[in-house]
């Protein structure tokens, strides 16, 4: 039975990232947080508390956004609001933009981060699939000085990831979309806010006027981790969209379902779903990136 | 907006101030139970049973009482001793387990320490051990051929059978011949309807703060639909007389029926007599959710016939109700609900069952839309295979005054020919079906009731004028209250303060509950004000040296002829030199609670690739009788029906197979949100009710009664598809619309 427990915990605000790994070597029980909109929430169902929370938010690298040699660098603890109310990114990454407005109210806007979205592991996290369509990179901080690794490589379970003890993600690296390309997300909840994904589905596609050059697709809330589906993107490929590819594009969405039946969904919904939102995302791709040409 | 015509125009009866209590609750200065903190005060926590089902071996406080803060421990041992038999014998036992925990988050113990973690954690290390017994989930369990006894303190009620059993109780009524009803019937419908467990949902969790003193007596501040009830319910749990238990009512954050019950006062009582200090208990949103007030499961059968030209001939239907872990009266009111249609031939089959789930509790029309889901639905088919308009089907065989309920009861004054004339005559059913949606009406019939009422008005010595009740404002009743004194008086509303006293400042008041508060309470203030205004003009009379036969009131003022009149405030002046202070009380067991009828309409589109139903429009017309203030009759009307909404499309207790709730938080429990929602239009219907002297009837139930059946009719007229199981919710209808396009 949850009950809001709570002994003193101590909480720590580094200003550098430098600063911040000796925190967290300094115990093992620390826990870094950004918005801490999953973690408090946790907490007060009853998950243990940390002995030290390092607070990420006042560590200018974690919270800044910007866009030079043709690469965006997103601080990992940057508000998502941030990023939705930023003109020139939502023109870039439309989809992606979509996906981090998706996450909570208004309110959880301001607090939430991509940082925290994907660390915290949900297979649900809606910007994790958008992250992987776009080929999002993740510079690492840790005990052993920096990394840079794929955003599709992070999470490995729910609730795992495959940072080492003591590492934290410091910013997302996105390469500029190639001309005549875009993204789209889409995500299936019973009510229409505060919620969390029963399927989530982020499409990315490169167009050579009316056909396909390129197409990435991945899913959220249908497997352990966000999966990429090669033969939705397959079958994509060099097609016009025509109502076969599209087809086959859903099917193979529904085919690489891992999902289970829990109270957010059953398996056979899941599935269902997860072909027509990738069906229905691939077009609205497919719209913005003919704009872009 | 309000159709009909009143035939009484008043100054102040119909208008929209904004309400006493307005500005307090919208920046936060209204203090609800758990606001409140004493000097000296202990946090309580309470253990509750991980088992749907277990008996209590023992229960072992040793080590919970040994840990830090730690100043009392209360188990099922110190609580009165009750005979099954007491009426109150299943909420005393539902507030703290004796022999047997009967669902999963039943309380078997509690523990008050200096802080909220460290009774958290003596909560923990209290040690219950269990005998783990056979659990009963669901109707079809509880009435299988040798099922476990759920529950062995049940006695069938209306039964007489003295020997344990799953069901709570059992009724059987109707008139006419059903036989002879089907066989003059040109079509028959049949269809078996199920509903889950859902909350009430209302935003504030139960919470109290008990002080017990050296005297043996209690003050108790508590959240409650009715804190008279909090005395008694609480008194009895204890086997105290009433004298030693006073109740504060705190504001009141929503109950919608969930409220009239108690959980946490007599724990709370017992913890600050035995550590001598105040004790404060509030529920997370958690226990909420597994241990209060779900309304039951159902599973009903209903079976209708109808002439081609369009008499229903019969209504034939069992209805199974599951009460949860306690007896109940759930699967009576749902029958008694089906009052709506003249049906010469009627019978109905009520039947509650007993499972190792949350007791359940009243719900805002307790039973009514789980009954009207079957009902509205056939009728619905019905209008669809004569071709015929659905709201003529039902004007045809709608009731009207002199024609009987279930209960063969004849209906008084009513307006629900009125209320599906509003809805005819709309501009949403006149206006065209958007493409691609589906249209669906249905109807809803709250009785409401009158109980037992107190007011007191006091006239301050500057005129204005103090409203005393004791009913819990959950709906605005303040403004009500002081919009019928100010018409009474002839005072301007905003020189009226109306507030609601405890158990010691105020004469008894029922729960609010039946939508009575403005119906029953009001008439006790209106009484009130009536016996107030013979003080004032003998007051007058004294004044100016006259028989009190010469005076009148009028707006407001004594008026004697040939003389200035004489206002409330020249009048209270003097009131030292006239005989004192003036004030005066009225009681009553109010008859006469006028029926309310609701008629709803919804335009819906549906994602036939998602199965995710989409409101377009929705517009709800119900008769108020009169409108004391229609703001808070029109809030009335859209809260239920947003949760009558919420009920059909997503609301849902989860159990998985121990009889754990799975979805215990509103994250996953989904009650809609505002963007779910499109704006719901209000039409007020007058049709005054003629047992109160302003013509009000209750408005606060049959709202929540239509919603259920209007979507489901929406939802098969966009996809043909008939959904006759609740939730409506994406993956079902997806599945209903796969299945029936693979048939």
């Amino acid at each position: 039975m949850a009950q809001y427990v709570t002994d003193f915990m101590r909480y720590a605000a580094p200003t550098t990232t430098d600063e911040a790994v000796e925190l967290l070597q300094s115990d093992p029980d620390a826990r870094v947080f950004a918005g801490a909109t999953d973690l408090i929430p946790q907490i007060r169902a009853g998950r243990p508390e940390p002995s030290l929370l390092v607070d990420l938010k006042r560590i200018e690298r974690l919270v800044a956004v910007s866009h030079n040699n043709g690469t965006w660098t997103v601080g990992a603890a940057t508000p998502t609001s941030a990023l939705t109310a930023n003109p020139e990114f939502s023109a870039a990454f439309p989809g992606l933009s979509e996906a981090s407005g998706l996450i909570g109210s208004d309110q959880i806007q301001n607090r939430s981060s991509w940082g925290g979205n994907l660390c915290n592991a949900s297979p649900a996290a809606d910007s994790v699939p958008a992250l992987v369509v776009n080929d999002a990179r993740a510079v690492i901080a840790g005990a052993s000085g920096e990394r840079t690794a794929d955003v599709a490589d992070i999470v490995t379970g729910p609730g795992e990831t495959s940072l080492n003890d003591g590492e934290f993600i410091i910013e997302f690296l996105l390469d500029d979309p190639p001309a005549g390309s875009s993204d789209a997300y889409l995500r299936l909840i019973p009510r229409t806010e505060m919620d969390i994904a029963v399927v989530g589905a982020a499409v990315q596609l490169s167009m050579d006027g009316d056909s396909v050059a390129s197409a990435k697709v991945a899913l959220g809330a249908v497997a352990p981790t966000v999966v990429r589906v090669p033969d939705a993107e397959a079958a994509l490929v060099g097609s016009t969209l025509d109502d076969d590819a599209l087809a086959a594009a859903a099917a193979a969405a529904s085919a690489a379902c891992n999902p289970i039946d829990d109270k957010r969904g059953t398996i056979q919904y899941r599935r269902q779903v997860a072909g027509v939102l990738t069906k229905r995302a691939v077009q609205i791709a497919a719209q913005r990136a003919k704009g872009a040409n | 907006m309000t159709v009909t015509e009143n035939p009484r125009t008043y100054k102040y009866v119909g208008t929209r101030p904004v309400r006493h209590d307005g500005l307090d609750k919208v920046t936060g200065k209204a203090r609800f139970a758990a606001d409140l903190d004493m000097t000296g005060q202990l946090r309580a926590a309470l253990v509750r049973s991980p088992h749907a089902h277990a008996r209590i071996v023992s229960i072992d406080t040793s080590k919970a009482e040994a840990m830090p803060g730690v100043k009392a421990v209360v188990t099922g041992a110190d609580f009165a001793d009750l005979d099954p038999t007491h009426p109150e014998f299943d909420m005393a036992v539902n507030l703290m387990a004796r022999d047997e925990a009967l669902y999963n988050g039943h309380v078997v113990a509690a523990v008050a320490a200096v802080t909220a973690a460290q009774a958290a954690a003596a909560a923990a290390a209290v040690e219950v051990d269990y005998e783990p017994l056979p659990a009963v989930l669901t109707i079809d369990e509880a009435i299988a051929e040798g099922a476990p006894i759920a529950n062995p303190t049940n006695r069938t009620l209306f039964s007489g059978d003295t020997e344990p059993s799953n069901l709570a109780s059992v009724n059987e009524f109707g008139r006419g011949d059903v036989e002879a009803g089907f066989e003059a019937a040109d079509i028959i419908l049949e269809r078996e309807f199920r509903t889950v467990a859902v909350h009430q949902g209302y935003i504030e969790p139960h919470a109290c703060v008990a002080d017990c003193g050296q005297d043996g007596k209690a003050t108790i501040w508590a959240s409650s639909q009715g804190h008279f009830a909090v005395r008694s319910k609480t008194a009895a749990a204890l086997g105290w007389s009433t004298d030693r238990i006073k109740v504060i009512p705190a504001e009141i954050g929503g109950g919608f029926g969930g409220k009239t019950t108690i959980y946490l006062e007599p724990v709370a009582v017992l913890l600050s007599q035995k550590a001598a200090r105040p004790v404060k208990l509030v529920m997370s949103r958690e226990e909420v959710l597994r241990a209060t007030g779900p309304a039951p499961a159902t599973k009903i059968t209903a079976k209708m016939g109808a002439t081609n030209d369009g008499e229903i001939t019969t209504l034939q239907s069992t209805m199974y109700f599951d009460n949860g872990s306690t007896k109940g009266f759930s699967a009576l009111t749902g029958a008694m609900s089906v009052a709506s249609y003249k049906l010469p031939n009627l019978e109905l089959h009520a039947i509650g069952t007993v499972t190792n789930t949350a007791r359940s509790a009243a719900y805002r029309a307790p039973s009514a839309p789980q009954a009207a889901f079957a009902v509205e639905t056939l009728i619905d088919e019905l209008a669809q295979q004569l071709g015929v308009d659905p709201i003529d089907l039902r004007l045809q065989n709608a009731v009207v005054e002199g024609d009987v309920t279930a209960m063969s009861m004849p209906h008084p004054k009513i307006g629900f020919v009125e209320t599906l004339e509003a809805i005819k005559n709309s501009d949403h059913y006149n206006s065209p079906v958007p493409q691609g949606a589906g249209r669906g009406v249905a109807t809803g019939f709250w009785f409401n009731i009158g109980e037992q009422s107190s007011a007191t008005v006091n006239l301050n010595e500057d005129g204005t004028a103090t409203v005393v009740t004791g009913s819990p404002d959950i709906g605005g009743s303040r403004a009500s209250m002081a919009l019928m004194a100010a018409e009474e008086l002839g005072l301007a509303v905003d020189r009226i303060t109306p507030i609601v006293a405890d158990t010691e400042s105020v004469g008894f008041t029922d729960i609010t509950e039946g939508s009575r508060a403005t119906f029953a309470t009001g008439m006790a203030v209106v009484n009130a004000c009536r016996e107030l205004i013979e003080q004032l003009k003998q007051r007058a009379a004294t004044i100016k040296s006259v028989d009190v036969e010469q005076v009148e009131w009028v707006d407001g003022a004594a008026v004697i002829e040939g003389q200035d009149p004489l206002t409330i405030p020249e009048i209270t002046a003097m009131a030292k030199n006239t005989g004192g202070p003036l004030t005066a009380t009225a009681s009553l067991n109010a008859a006469g609670a006028g029926p309310s009828f609701a008629v709803h309409v919804a335009d819906v589109a549906v994602d036939e690739e998602t199965g995710e139903t989409t409101i377009l429009r929705y517009t709800a017309a119900q008769d108020a009788g009169t409108a004391i203030h229609p703001s808070y009759v029109e809030g009335q009307i859209q809260g239920g029906s947003v949760q009558g909404i919420g009920w059909a499309l997503n609301e849902e207790y989860i159990y998985d197979s121990d009889g754990v709730m799975e979805n215990a938080s509103f994250l996953d429990y989904r009650m809609p949100v505002a963007s779910d929602l499109p704006m719901i239009d209000a039409i007020i219907v007058e049709v005054p009710n003629p047992s109160h002297p302003y013509g009000v009837r209750g408005v606060g139930e049959t709202g929540i009664v239509p919603p259920i059946p209007t979507l489901a009719n929406a939802i098969a007229a966009a996809t043909g598809v008939r959904m006759t199981a609740l939730p409506m919710s994406p993956p079902r209808l997806l599945a209903a619309i796969t299945e029936s396009a693979g048939s």
